[in-house]
C-alpha cells in the first residue's frame, strides 16, 4: 500500500529546557521533492537529525519504504539509504575534497592502510555525473562556500542514498548558487531521488517543491500540495496568524554626511585582504544597506569600523572626525555604535546580568562613579530597568536577570536598547534578525525605521535580501571586498542586486 | 517549554551552589585518602587526629591547652591564602597562572636582597616586604604582557618562568653576603616580622598584610572600574574588547597583582622566624602549585581563598605529625591533588543537571 | 670539540623529550589537551625505577630493564585513564584536570616510594642501561621508532585520519559514524603511555633513582615542542631536538674548557629559555587542531 518512501509516526524529542519535536508525524511520498517549513526553533532540524540518526527520539516509529526501522547512529542511517547535507558544513577544513567524502568509509589496501586513489576516481566520476564541477585533490581551506555545499551533497552520492536530506541549503549561497542548486535538485528527483528540504524560504519551496509540511514551535501543523497555496498562506501557517510581509515607510529626510569612508583596506587576522579600496557614505536619517552573501568582506567591513580589526590603507570618518587608528572605546565615545552579527560572542557576556550588560560601553564614565570612586551599582540598574521598558525585554527577574537567561530575540532587543540608549552618530546593526521568532523580528524592524525617522544614520548589514530591500533607502551591493553598486530603494530589483553580489571584480560576472 | 521551578528538589539546588560542591569535593578527597591509607594498613584515626590538632592545639601534660600547632597552621595558611590568590585572580580574567611559583622565589630574593644589602634599622621589614611585592608584580607582569600582546599560552610560559626564577634566585644568591651553597649570612633582626599570638610558634604580623591583599582582591574585583573590566574579559573577552574594553589592561593587571600576591608570600615565608639565614633554594617551596588548588576549592573568590589557604594550612601542618604516627605525609599532597582533579569535574556537572532536567521534561511531555 | 662524539647524550637527552612530545601530539590531534604529561612521566618513571631495583636485588638479569620499561608504560597509562574520563566524559576544563593529576603524580610516587623504600626517593639501582658498541643507548632507537611508529599512524591509517578529523571537526567526525569518544580516549592513553615510557627511559639512563626532581619540567618541555613543532611528527622531532639539545648543553659544557667554569645553573635556565623564547616566536599563527581542548558535545552545533 505505501507509496511512502519515508514515514515519521508520533515523534517526541526533548532537550534540556525544551521540548523540540512534540508528537510529530511526517509522511513523504516516494521520489517527492518535500519541504519542511517552520520559523527558527520549530524543530525542523531535530526531525531531520532524527531521520539522520545524529539523535534518537524519546518516542515515536520510523518507517523507510513500508518497513520499520530503528537508526541509531548515521551509519546505520548512511546503510539505508539516507543521506544529509548538512546547514553548517561538517567538513575538515585541511583535509582534501576526496578525504572528506569518504571519511568513516575509507577504500583499504590489503594491508588495511588507506588507498585514496581509488576514492579520488570516484569522486571524479560523481561529480562529473552530476555536474557537480568539484576538483577531488583540492582541500576544503581553498574553495568556495558554493562548492564546500557540492561536496555535502557528493558525501551523500557516494554511499548511494536515496534519500536526501537538505538542511537550508540556501543560506550561504548568491542567488545565482541559489539557481543552480535548485537545477541539481531537479537532476537528483529525475534519478529517482528523494528529497526533503528543511527551509523558511517560501520562494524557494515555489520553485521546486512538490509537497510541503510545516511545523510550528515543535508541533505538526499540516501538508500542503505546493501548487495549490500561495507564499502568503504559506507564511501564515508557519506563523499561525496572518503576517504583514512590506513595512511602509515614509520617505527618509536625508541630512549632512555621518560616516565616511575612503578607500579602506582590511585584512583578516591571517592577512588576507576582505575589505579592499572600499568607499561608501551614510547620511543622517537614512538606512543604508550592504547586500552580500556571507564571506565577501561584510564581517570585516563592520570589524574594521569599529576597531576590532587594523584598516591599512584609506580613511574612516565620523561626523569629521578621523578616526581611522582610533581605539575602539574612542570611536564609541565619538559616537560609533554597533549591534554585532554574533551577539553571543561579540556582544553581551551572558554571565553578567543585564545591568552589568546595559552599562558594557560606558560603566567608567563619571555617571557611574560613586564618591568613593567605586561603581554605583544602583544606577546601572536604573539604566537598564529603562532600557528593559523602553524595548519591551521579557525578563525573569528585570535587570537582576542574567542575560544569558534569556531567549535569542530578548537578547538581542536589550543589545539593541543599550546601542539606541547610548545616542550613537552612526549605528551599525548586523544581522538584526537572525534566528529570532516573528514577533521579535518585526518589533526589531520598526524600531529601526523608528530611529531613522528621528534622524539617526544607521548601517545595516544582512544576508536576508528581503530585509535589505524591505528596510533601506539605499543599497551597496559587495561582492570580494568591493562596492559593486549603490541604488536607491525601488530602483532595482533582487534579481539585478543578486547578480552584483556575484560579480568578481568590478563589472565582471562570475563565472562559476 | 521549560520545566517548572517549584519542582527543582533539593539535589537540584545543591548542584547549583558553588559552596556545597566545595565542602563535597574537599570531603571527598577525604575519603579517598582515608580508603587509601587503610589500603596500606595504617590507622586513618591517626591521620585524623593529627588534622585536630593542628586546628585547635593539643592538651599538655599539665592541663593546659597547647597551642603551638593551631600557630603553625595559620603560618602555613599565610603563603597559602596569598598563593590562592595569586591563581584566583587571573583565574576571574580568563588565565591560568601557574607561575605563582616563580613569582614567590622572585619576591623571597628581593626581600632578602633588601634584608642583607641595607643597613639595618627599625622598620626594615617593611621594606623588604615592598620589595618582594614589586619584585613578584614584576615577574608576574612579564606573564601579563607576553599573554595580552603575543598572546603566548600562559600555562607553558608560567612554568619555564618558574624554572629560570628558580635558577636565577640561586646565581643572584652566590652574589649576596656569607653566601654559601645553601645559605647566606644571617638574616637581620630588623628584617624579621615580629611573632604575633602564639609565640611559641612562627605565626607573625604578616597576617595583617594577608588579610590586607585579601581586602584588596574583594575590593578591587567587585567594587572598581579596573574589575568590572576583568570580570568581563574573563567571562567573554570578544564581547569586552568590542564594547571597547582594554584586554590587555585586564590581562597585565591581573598578573601584576597576582605576582604581588605571590612575591609577598614568599617574603612572609622567609622572614617569619623559620629561616635565621637568608636561602640558596635546591627546590620550589610549593606553595604557588598548592595555590592552584586553594584557588580552585575557593572557586576563586577572595573569601573563598581565605578559607581553602586555612584548609591546605591544616593539611601542611598535620603532615610532620602524621609521619610521626608513621603514615606517610605525601597523603596530604595524593588528598589536594584528588581535590583539584574533582574541582575539575565542576563543569561537568553541567551534565548531570541537564540530564536530570531533560528527565524531568520528557516526563512532563509523555504524562500528556 | 666534535659534535659527532657528544651525540649519543645528545641522544640520550632528547629521546625521553621527543618520545613524550610524540605522545603529546596524538592527544591534542585527538583535541584533548594534556598538560598531565609531566605528572605521567613521573609516575612512570617512579614505576620503572622501583621495577628495576626490585628485580635487580632479585637477581633478575638484564631484562629487567625491559620489564621496567613496560612497567612505566603501563602505569602513564593507567594514570592517564583519569584525565580521559575527565575530559572526555565529564567534560572537565582539561587544564585544571591536567594540573590535578601532576599534584597528584608528585603525592602519589613519593607516598610509594615511602611505601616500598620508606624514603622520599626510590633506592638506588646498580646498573642502568648501557650504551652499544657505537656508544648509543637504546632510548635513542626506542624514541625513533616511536617517531616512525607515529607517523605511519597518523598518516597512513584509517585510525590516524579518523583520530586527525577528531582533532579538528568532531562534529564531522561524529555525522560519519566515528566514534569520537573512543578516538579520543585512544589519543589520551597512546600520550600517557608514552609519557610513562618517557619517564622510565629518563629515569634509567640519566640518573640512578627517582626523586621529585627527576622530571624537572621536561613534560613541559614536550608540551611545548608539540606546539612549537606545529603538531606534525617532523616539526616535534626538530623541536624535540632543538629544546632537549639546550638541556643537553649542561652537560657538554663540561667538555669545553672555557665554559666548564660557568656555575652550572646558567645552563640549566637554558632549556627553559630556550622554549620560552621559541614560544614567544611562534605565537600569533594558529596552527593548532580547531577542536583542541573543547569538549564534544553532541548536537552542540
Amino acid at each position: 500500500m505505501s507509496d511512502y518512501a519515508i514515514e515519521m509516526l508520533n515523534i517526541t524529542k526533548t532537550f534540556p529546557g525544551i521540548i523540540a519535536n512534540d508528537d510529530v508525524t511526517l509522511r513523504v511520498e516516494k521520489n517527492e521533492v518535500h519541504a519542511l517549513l517552520g520559523e527558527n526553533g520549530a524543530g525542523k532540524s531535530t526531525l531531520m537529525s532524527i531521520l539522520f540518526g545524529a539523535y534518537e527520539a524519546d518516542n515515536g516509529i520510523i518507517k523507510i519504504n513500508g518497513k520499520e526501522v530503528s537508526i541509531k547512529n548515521p551509519n546505520v542511517a548512511t546503510d539505508i539509504g539516507i543521506g544529509m547535507v548538512h546547514q553548517h558544513f561538517k567538513l575538515v577544513h585541511n583535509y582534501t575534497v576526496t578525504e572528506n567524502i569518504v571519511l568513516g568509509r575509507e577504500p583499504r589496501t590489503r594491508f588495511h592502510t588507506l588507498n585514496l586513489g581509488i576514492a579520488e576516481k570516484k569522486v571524479q566520476e560523481l561529480s562529473d555525473k552530476y555536474g557537480l564541477k568539484v576538483d577531488p585533490k583540492s582541500k576544503i581551506d581553498d574553495i568556495s562556500v558554493g562548492q564546500q555545499q557540492r561536496v555535502e551533497i557528493l558525501k551523500t552520492l557516494y554511499s548511494d542514498s536515496q534519500i536526501i536530506i537538505f538542511d537550508e541549503p540556501t543560506a550561504v549561497l548568491t542567488p545565482q548558487e541559489i539557481d543552480e542548486l535548485m537545477i541539481i535538485i531537479k537532476k537528483l528527483q529525475a534519478e529517482g531521488k528523494t528529497i526533503i528540504l528543511i527551509t523558511h524560504k517560501l520562494k524557494e519551496i515555489k520553485t521546486v517543491c512538490d509537497k510541503c509540511s510545516v511545523l510550528r514551535r515543535g508541533k505538526y501543523i499540516g501538508t500542503v500540495n505546493v501548487a495549490d497555496v500561495s507564499e502568503n498562506e504559506l507564511a501564515s501557517m508557519m506563523v499561525g496568524r496572518a503576517v504583514k510581509f512590506e513595512i511602509t515607510k515614509n520617505p527618509p529626510k536625508i541630512g549632512k554626511v555621518m560616516l565616511d569612508v575612503q578607500n579602506i583596506t582590511v585584512k583578516d587576522h591571517n592577512g588576507i585582504s576582505k575589505v579592499k579600496d572600499l568607499s561608501l557614505q551614510i547620511h543622517e536619517g537614512e538606512i543604508l544597506g550592504i547586500a552580500g552573501v556571507d564571506g565577501n568582506g561584510q564581517s570585516e567591513l563592520l570589524m574594521g569600523l569599529c576597531g576590532m580589526l587594523p584598516v591599512s590603507e584609506g580613511k574612516i570618518l565620523l561626523d569629521g572626525n578621523d578616526i581611522t587608528h582610533e581605539s575602539i572605546r574612542s570611536r564609541i565615545e565619538k559616537g560609533l555604535g554597533h549591534v554585532p552579527e554574533d551577539r553571543h560572542k561579540y556582544g553581551m557576556v551572558k554571565q553578567f546580568t543585564l545591568s552589568e550588560n546595559a552599562v558594557l560601553k560606558d560603566f567608567y564614565k563619571p555617571k557611574y562613579s560613586t564618591k568613593y570612586h567605586t561603581l554605583n551599582f544602583p544606577k546601572f540598574k536604573e539604566v537598564a530597568s529603562q532600557q528593559i521598558e523602553d524595548f519591551d525585554v521579557r525578563t525573569g527577574l528585570g535587570a537582576d536577570t542574567v542575560a544569558g537567561s534569556l531567549s535569542g530575540g530578548n537578547q538581542q532587543k536589550a543589545i539593541i536598547a543599550r546601542e539606541i540608549e547610548l545616542s550613537p552618530k552612526l549605528l551599525m546593526i548586523a544581522q538584526p534578525t537572525r534566528g529570532l521568532d516573528v514577533g521579535a523580528i518585526e518589533f526589531i524592524r520598526k524600531r529601526i525605521i523608528e530611529e531613522r525617522d528621528k534622524g539617526q544614520a544607521i548601517l545595516l548589514v544582512s544576508f536576508e535580501l528581503d530585509e535589505i530591500m524591505n528596510l533601506c533607502d539605499r543599497i551597496a551591493a559587495i561582492s570580494h571586498g568591493h562596492i559593486v553598486g549603490i541604488f536607491n530603494d525601488g530602483e532595482v530589483s533582487q534579481r539585478e542586486i543578486g547578480l552584483m553580489m556575484a560579480s568578481s571584480e568590478k563589472g565582471e560576472k562570475d563565472e562559476g | 517549554m521549560k520545566a517548572k521551578d517549584e519542582n527543582r528538589t533539593f539535589i537540584d539546588k545543591l548542584l547549583d551552589s558553588d559552596v556545597a560542591i566545595s565542602i563535597l569535593v574537599v570531603m571527598l578527597g577525604f575519603l579517598v585518602g582515608t580508603l587509601l591509607i587503610l589500603l596500606v594498613g595504617r590507622n586513618p584515626a591517626d591521620m585524623f587526629s593529627s588534622i585536630t590538632e593542628s586546628m585547635f592545639g593539643v592538651a599538655k601534660r599539665n592541663g593546659d591547652w597547647n597551642f603551638r600547632y593551631v600557630g603553625e597552621t595559620l603560618a602555613y595558611s599565610m603563603p597559602y591564602i596569598l598563593c590562592g590568590l595569586a591563581m584566583g585572580l587571573p583565574a576571574r580574567v580568563g588565565l591560568f597562572n601557574i607561575g605563582a611559583e616563580g613569582q614567590y622565589i622572585m619576591g623571597m630574593t628581593a626581600a632578602q636582597t633588601v634584608a642583607l644589602l641595607v643597613t639595618p634599622f627599625p622598620g626594615l621589614w617593611f621594606f623588604c616586604l615592598i620589595a618582594a611585592i614589586i619584585a613578584g608584580s614584576l615577574w608576574g607582569g612579564i606573564v601579563g604582557i607576553l599573554k595580552a600582546k603575543f598572546n603566548v599560552s600562559e600555562v607553558v610560559a608560567t612554568i619555564m618562568l618558574n624554572y629560570i626564577a628558580l635558577y636565577t634566585s640561586r646565581l643572584w644568591g652566590f652574589t649576596l653576603p656569607g653566601a654559601t651553597t645553601y645559605n647566606t649570612a644571617p638574616l637581620p633582626l630588623e628584617s624579621k616580622l615580629t611573632k604575633f599570638l602564639i609565640p611559641t610558634s612562627n605565626f607573625n604580623t604578616g597576617i595583617f598584610f594577608v588579610l590586607l591583599m585579601v581586602a584588596i582582591y574583594y575590593f578591587v574585583l567587585n567594587k572598581t572600574k579596573l574589575g568590572y573590566s576583568m570580570r568581563a574579559t574573563g567571562y567573554n573577552k570578544y564581547a569586552a574588547k568590542c564594547s571597547g574594553i582594554s584586554t590587555v589592561r585586564s590581562v597585565t593587571a591581573s598578573m601584576l597583582f597576582a605576582g604581588a600576591f605571590a612575591g609577598l608570600a614568599g617574603a612572609i615565608v622567609l622572614l617569619g622566624g623559620a629561616f635565621p639565614k637568608g636561602r640558596i633554594i635546591t627546590g620550589m617551596d610549593n606553595y604557588g602549585f598548592m595555590g592552584i588548588a586553594v584557588s580552585l576549592v575557593g572557586n576563586n573568590t577572595a573569601i573563598g581563598n581565605l578559607l581553602a589557604g586555612v584548609l591546605f594550612g591544616i593539611l601542611k601542618q598535620s603532615q610532620s605529625l602524621m609521619q610521626s604516627r608513621n603514615i606517610p605525609k605525601e597523603i596530604t599532597y595524593i588528598i589536594q591533588g584528588l581535590i583539584v582533579v574533582f574541582i575539575s569535574l565542576r563543569s561537568g556537572l553541567e551534565i548531570v543537571k541537564q540530564k536530570r532536567l531533560t528527565k524531568k521534561l520528557r516526563e512532563e511531555a509523555l504524562s500528556k | 670539540m666534535n659534535i659527532l662524539t657528544q651525540l649519543p647524550t645528545i641522544l640520550m637527552i632528547v629521546s625521553p623529550i621527543l618520545i613524550a612530545a610524540i605522545g603529546g601530539m596524538f592527544t591534542e590531534r585527538s583535541g584533548v589537551v594534556n598538560i598531565a604529561i609531566e605528572g605521567l612521566m613521573g609516575l612512570g618513571a617512579c614505576a620503572a625505577a622501583s621495577t628495576h631495583y626490585l628485580m635487580e636485588a632479585a637477581g633478575a638479569g638484564r631484562y629487567s630493564l625491559v620489564v621496567a620499561l613496560l612497567v612505566g608504560t603501563a602505569t602513564g597509562w593507567a594514570f592517564s585513564l583519569i584525565h580521559a574520563a575527565a575530559s572526555v566524559d565529564l567534560k572537565a576544563d582539561q587544564t585544571i584536570s591536567g594540573t590535578g593529576i601532576n599534584l597528584l603524580a608528585d603525592g602519589t610516587t613519593i607516598f610509594v616510594a615511602q611505601i616500598l623504600f620508606k624514603a622520599d626517593r626510590t633506592k638506588e639501582y646498580q646498573v642502568g642501561m648501557l650504551t652499544d658498541r657505537f656508544g648509543m643507548y637504546p632510548t635513542a632507537y626506542i624514541a625513533i621508532a616511536v617517531v616512525i611508529i607515529a607517523w605511519f599512524v597518523m598518516y597512513k591509517t584509517p585510525f590516524g585520519m579518523h583520530l586527525r578529523a577528531c582533532g579538528e571537526h568532531p562534529a564531522a567526525a561524529d555525522s560519519v559514524g566515528i566514534n569520537v569518544r573512543l578516538m579520543r580516549y585512544s589519543g589520551v592513553m597512546i600520550s600517557g603511555s608514552l609519557a610513562g615510557l618517557a619517564g622510565g627511559c629518563i629515569v634509567l639512563t640519566q640518573t640512578i633513582q627517582y626523586t621529585s626532581g627527576t622530571i624537572g619540567g621536561r613534560g613541559y618541555i614536550a608540551l611545548a615542542a608539540v606546539s612549537f613543532g606545529r603538531w606534525s611528527p617532523l616539526g616535534v622531532t626538530l623541536a624535540a631536538i632543538l629544546f632537549g639539545g639546550a638541556q643537553a648543553f649542561a652537560v657538554i659544557s663540561n667538555n669545553i674548557p672555557a665554559l666548564a667554569s660557568l656555575p652550572s645553573e646558567y645552563f640549566n635556565i637554558l632549556p627553559y629559555a630556550v622554549t620560552l623564547i621559541a614560544l614567544i616566536a611562534t605565537s600569533g599563527k594558529d596552527y593548532a587542531p580547531q577542536a583542541n581542548g573543547i569538549p564534544y558535545e553532541k548536537g552542540a552545533s
